[in-house]
């Protein structure tokens, strides 16, 4: 049951999007969701929809999977348009006993619901189309000016490809530790709250344990690799900016004019 | 002198209890003297406890030496400016296949070594493709590692240190937790590199039947070595492997048992094969 969890969840399939360089996936998704707050009216929106919708169509991601993804985050949206709705003062609409909606609550509560979908569809467009490894490459590049301030880049970069490579072993592991316990009599599926966290601890424990001496064999297989931190380290597969990289980045700076103009205009 | 040699190799571990106090010493590996030729293929074998991982980590300049010395390639490992110099050149197998392999992708993670070492990307290409070759695994270098079985993975830790271009490599206990298939394929892939490539072996093993095409085997126990020899001066004395707690392989066992009703055999018979002929000339 625990191995249907995918995370990252990366989308195989070839397209442009996915040969993108990752730097530039990462700096237009970070361009694209600002550019959803700077607007003030629906235009913008609308800017913005079209090109997402195209970004998208490029990806050969299919529509359902995206949805799909979406599921997750429903309940949040709920929440977040239903405060909205009901606290937000000004001109009455409807009253019923002591909920009111206001016109300046229905507008708030669209825009926040659009610009939630629209960030989540397109945060989460940028990990379907690219793979894991790539993220961290593209992080580590990217933040590289950060190695002035000490901060720790490449090592960063490694804990995290390393935590994803450890993430599919360890579900694996807490299957089976999962599977022996229910064996041998525990539950894990009936009781309140309380009592499934508490039958959760027997679980981590021996997790844990088997985490730390993997954590150390690896280490000391990575010594004997002549693992000595960043310095001196080639790459096998640089990233290196190409054509289509530069005009994505072109394209993504048009887009981020078009749609904060036009978000901007006083309709 | 050889590629690998240790001399009067003496290491010992702190024993603590649980609040950390010191209960004592354990000598792991006692007074062991190695000398291993290049292009040899050396085994250690040895019960549970007797010393021979200790031994390996050692030719890795993973563990330092409480007694004695270790040379590889005529460095010694106990000084500090040579160990990645010995780290490249005697490269390393452990035994979980999970917990070695740093890639999420095979050809990532051969690649692992060579980038350690600063190797150019057109050179780690050309070296990740040569090492996943001579294991027989090119064909899955764009899979990822969690999807192979554990002698696939076992083989793409090989590569991982064959990219490095090691002049000896030490596989400790590269089988223990293999299926038989897995277990075969393993061995047969450290063969190749010792006689196709020349490049020095060191397996170190609790399986005898993995030891039969070694030049040399040693036998270590509490610490020791306790025998010294070609598979077949081992084989041959069976009493003292049992003695040792080794498990003699089937075929051994079954020509001393009827050498030893009377049977014209020769002793140290090593495969079924062997046996079967010996059988055939013995009437």
């Amino acid at each position: 049951m625990l191995r249907d969890i995918t995370l990252g969840q990366y989308y195989q399939t070839e397209s442009v999007i996915h040969r993108l360089d990752p730097r530039v996936k990462l700096g237009g998704t970070l361009g694209y969701i600002i550019s959803l707050f700077f607007f003030r009216n629906f235009l913008g929106y609308g800017v913005a929809a079209v090109f997402l919708a195209t970004v998208i169509g490029l990806s050969h991601v299919p529509f359902r999977f995206i949805v799909k993804g979406m599921k997750a985050i429903v309940f949040l949206l709920l929440i977040t348009v239903t405060f909205n709705l009901f606290l937000t003062p000004g001109t009455e609409v409807v009253s019923v006993w002591r909920l009111t909606i206001t016109v300046e609550g229905l507008r708030t509560a669209v825009t926040m619901a659009i610009r939630l979908t629209m960030l989540i569809i397109g945060s989460s467009l940028m990990t379907l189309t690219t793979t894991p490894n790539n993220l961290t490459d593209g992080m580590e590049s990217m933040m590289k000016p950060l190695k002035a301030l000490r901060v720790p880049v490449h090592e960063v970069a490694m804990i995290m490809s390393i935590a994803l490579r450890f993430i599919p072993i360890l579900l694996e592991e807490t299957d089976k530790i999962m599977k022996a316990q229910i064996a041998r009599g525990a539950d894990f599926e009936t009781g309140n709250i309380v009592r499934r966290a508490r039958a959760l601890v027997p679980l981590l424990v021996p997790l844990f344990i088997s985490a730390f001496r993997r954590a150390n064999d690896l280490a000391m297989a990575m010594e004997a690799r002549c693992y000595r931190g960043g310095e001196g380290r080639t790459k096998m597969k640089p990233l290196v900016y190409q054509r289509r990289d530069r005009l994505g980045q072109i394209c993504i700076l048009a887009y981020l004019a078009i749609s904060i103009t036009a978000g901007r205009l006083r309709l | 002198m050889g590629i690998i040699r240790t001399k009067d190799l003496v290491y010992e571990y702190v024993r603590r209890d649980e609040e950390g106090n010191v209960e004592g010493f354990t000598t792991a590996v006692d007074k062991v003297d190695l000398d291993v030729q290049p292009g040899e293929f050396i085994a250690i074998l040895g019960h549970n406890g007797s010393g021979k991982s200790t031994l390996a980590k050692h030719i890795n300049a993973i563990l330092n030496p409480t007694e004695g010395s270790v040379w590889v390639d005529g460095m010694d490992t106990s000084e500090e400016e040579h160990i990645w110099d010995i780290r490249q050149r005697a490269g390393m197998v452990f035994q979980n296949p999970d917990n070695q392999i740093i890639g999420q992708v095979v050809e990532e993670d051969v690649g692992f070594g060579p980038e350690n070492m600063g190797v150019t990307t057109k050179e780690i290409w050309e070296r990740v493709e040569e090492s996943l070759k001579a294991v027989g695994m090119y064909e899955y270098r764009r899979h990822s590692p969690n999807k192979l079985s554990g002698g696939q993975k076992q083989r793409v830790s090989i590569a991982g240190v064959l990219a490095m271009h090691p002049k000896c490599i030490v596989l400790d206990e590269p089988t223990a937790m293999l299926d038989p298939k897995g277990r075969r394929e393993v061995i047969r892939a450290v063969r190749a590199l010792n006689e196709v490539e020349g490049i020095t072996v060191v397996l170190i093993t609790h399986y005898m039947e993995e030891t039969i095409h070694a030049d040399r085997v040693f036998v270590m126990d509490s610490g020791k070595i306790a025998m010294e020899g070609t598979p077949r001066q081992i084989f041959s004395q069976v009493e003292r492997l049992q003695e040792l707690r080794l498990d003699v392989p089937q075929v051994t066992l079954l020509a001393h048992e009827l050498r030893r009703k009377g049977v014209g055999l020769p002793e140290g018979i090593l495969t079924v094969e062997e046996l079967a002929d010996a059988l055939a000339g013995s009437r």
